[in-house]
């Protein structure tokens, strides 16, 4: 399977996950999407030695993957992005940063293994969040979530469009390279003398393509925006998963919860 | 060059997010006053970005090498559509890689449209692009116009991808997240990235003289340009030879201050050191600017109230949390409710299916 079909099926397997119906599918796109930023945010500010103080904002996310049913596994899998780029700078904290703040029997925590530590933890805990909300969310309602936020249509438009025709140019690209490969066996990627014609090829198709394109929208009754199915008001229930987010996330920031419970067992 | 969300401070990603907003929120502007002339563009924007983020997927075989290269997305778009339409469509881009493909952090949206699309599409248009195609006749001059279709990819890519590796650096250093000095960690940085630039940068001039070949009316500044004659010609050459010399002078700059003895010296320079006090090493006021200045104060005791940038001198502190026992016991007691929670939500849908089975 080449790059192309791997982000084709990503991108199928988010849209199947936020065709599911659970409690959390079912609240306001815009609620969940300031919900998620507020909870980046606040794990983004712990101090780079935070790791206890940090580690109680887990609940939030592990709580909403079991109620709205996503699978944790599948979040845990795209870390193969972030991980590797947040380790690249991560990895030199312990080399530089010696000195030691905790002292288990024989193993010396230094500071740079605490700060590389809390680093990663961070970065799981936001790509945990930002695929929470897309699994649950999906595009249309992400887009009637930002044109709720007064976000300006002419870029919304554009993010769903492009969105919808990703997956066409993904498949032409796909079959391109394949057919390619097939005549150039045991070559990997596009030949030098190709690098121009291979995309320019398809570029001036596409152009052509948006053509008819712009064509069957106003076929359509297009008049320069999009209606969305997602266009009910924030009910209460929003306002109150929000509130509550709120309050715990500011609970978990100001509050050292780890720090107290393991006091009252030493 | 993606940036996660733990790479940076909110302070940091706020001020990107700020910065990238209003630079989006005037292109928008722009390209709505355009829209009556050009209803069209919309769709062609979002067929030319689902193309661009097809095609960076596509490897490319560097000759004489085992690797490969990628499309470099800003410079081809900001040609093909024009600056501010190339921004936008970047922005996209980066936003599904975001959401959908975990590529580059929520939080770090921002600085990633900075330092991704917006030196490729600003900079590389208006200081690059533009003034190198302007002048010559593209009938009358082909081998000049692809010459400089060729220069500008290059310079372009290898420039705006400069730009933004040094953004990246400065914006994870400002965030204290790496004990990485600021001279050393932009060393490795800059250099990877003049690679990669130069390669993209072919790429991506491959693809320009192919449409400027087969259509040349698609590339922005070609279409209106002005007709042939000595005059023109020469004053293109005299704009190549200025960008050229502009270019030269800056990477020159660039790469003699990375190169320095001393690589501690830019980060001496921009954040002082604190031990001998901010003064000595800027120069300035110790009355006003060191540490002990009432201002200094004040915003000392605001950023502690708000803790949106980090605190350096944590590790020192007594109270550093996840530095005691009891951190530990606590956390592992987070982690006992966290796989609690995950065993419970567990065991209601597994009794959910079941019901529903007997259904």
């Amino acid at each position: 399977m080449n790059k192309m079909d791997a982000a084709l099926r990503e991108l199928a397997g988010m849209d199947d996950l936020a065709a599911l119906s659970s409690g959390i599918h079912r609240l306001h796109p815009a609620v969940k999407f300031l919900a998620t930023i507020l909870y980046i945010f606040t794990v983004a500010s712990f101090s780079r030695y935070a790791l206890s103080g940090l580690l109680p904002m887990v609940l939030w996310p592990v709580l909403l993957y079991q109620m709205s049913g996503i699978p944790v596994s599948l979040c845990f899998r795209k870390l193969r992005f972030v991980l590797p780029l947040v380790l690249a700078v991560g990895i030199w904290n312990p080399l530089l940063d010696r000195v030691p703040v905790l002292q288990i029997v024989t193993l010396t925590v230094t500071g740079g293994i605490l700060s590389m530590c809390t680093l990663m933890l961070k970065g799981v805990l936001c790509l945990m969040a930002s695929f929470l909300l897309m699994a649950t969310t999906g595009i249309d309602r992400l887009c009637a979530a930002l044109r709720a936020m007064h976000v300006p249509e002419y870029p919304v438009t554009l993010l769903l469009l492009t969105y919808r025709y990703i997956s066409v140019m993904l498949r032409e690209v796909s079959v391109m390279t394949d057919a390619y490969s097939l005549r150039a066996p045991g070559q990997r990627g596009i030949h030098f003398s190709a690098w121009g014609s291979f995309l320019g090829q398809l570029l001036l198709r596409s152009m052509d393509r948006a053509q008819s394109l712009y064509e069957s929208m106003l076929l359509r009754g297009y008049r320069g925006g999009f209606h969305y199915a997602e266009t009910r008001p924030i009910a209460r229930k929003d306002w109150l998963f929000l509130g509550l987010s709120a309050a715990s996330f500011a609970f978990f920031r100001l509050v050292p919860v780890a720090q107290i419970l393991g006091g009252m067992f030493v | 060059m993606h940036m996660a969300d733990a790479l940076l401070a909110p302070a940091v990603a706020g001020t990107m997010y700020v910065l990238s907003g209003t630079t989006a929120g005037l292109s928008v502007r722009t390209l709505r006053q355009e829209q009556e002339a050009d209803p069209q563009k919309l769709p062609v924007m979002a067929v030319t970005s689902a193309l661009v983020f097809a095609g960076q997927m596509i490897n490319y075989t560097i000759p004489g090498t085992g690797s490969s290269g990628h499309l470099c997305g800003g410079m081809l778009l900001s040609a093909l559509l024009g600056p501010q339409a190339g921004f936008l469509s970047m922005i996209v881009i980066l936003t599904i890689q975001c959401l959908f493909f975990a590529d580059g952090g929520l939080m770090a949206l921002g600085a990633n449209v900075w330092n991704m699309a917006f030196y490729g599409c600003f900079f590389g248009y208006y200081v690059i692009w533009r003034p190198l195609m302007r002048g010559g006749s593209p009938e009358k001059d082909r081998t000049n116009t692809r010459m400089r279709i060729i220069a500008a990819s290059l310079l372009g890519c290898i420039l705006s991808l400069q730009l933004g590796a040094f953004s990246v650096v400065l914006e994870t250093s400002l965030s204290g997240i790496t004990e990485l000095p600021f001279g050393a960690f932009a060393g490795l940085m800059q250099p990877i990235h003049l690679a990669i630039g130069l390669v993209e940068g072919l790429i991506t001039s491959a693809v320009l003289l192919f449409v400027y070949e087969s259509r040349p009316e698609l590339l922005q500044e070609l279409s209106c340009a002005g007709a042939g004659g000595r005059l023109t010609a020469k004053r293109s050459l005299r704009t190549t030879v200025i960008v050229l010399a502009v270019t030269a002078a800056f990477v020159g700059g660039a790469l003699s201050l990375f190169a320095s003895s001393d690589p501690d010296g830019l980060e001496w320079a921009l954040f002082g050191n604190e031990e001998e006090g901010y003064a000595a090493n800027m120069g300035l006021d110790e009355e006003n600017f060191g540490n002990q200045s009432a201002v200094a104060d004040t915003a000392g005791r605001i950023q502690e109230t708000t803790s949106l940038l980090p605190d350096y001198s944590f590790k020192d502190s007594e109270s550093a949390a996840g530095t005691s026992v009891s951190g530990l016991i606590g956390s592992a007691m987070v982690a006992a409710v966290a796989a609690g929670i995950c065993v419970a939500g567990g065991f209601f849908r597994r009794k959910q299916q079941q019901k529903a089975g007997t259904i």
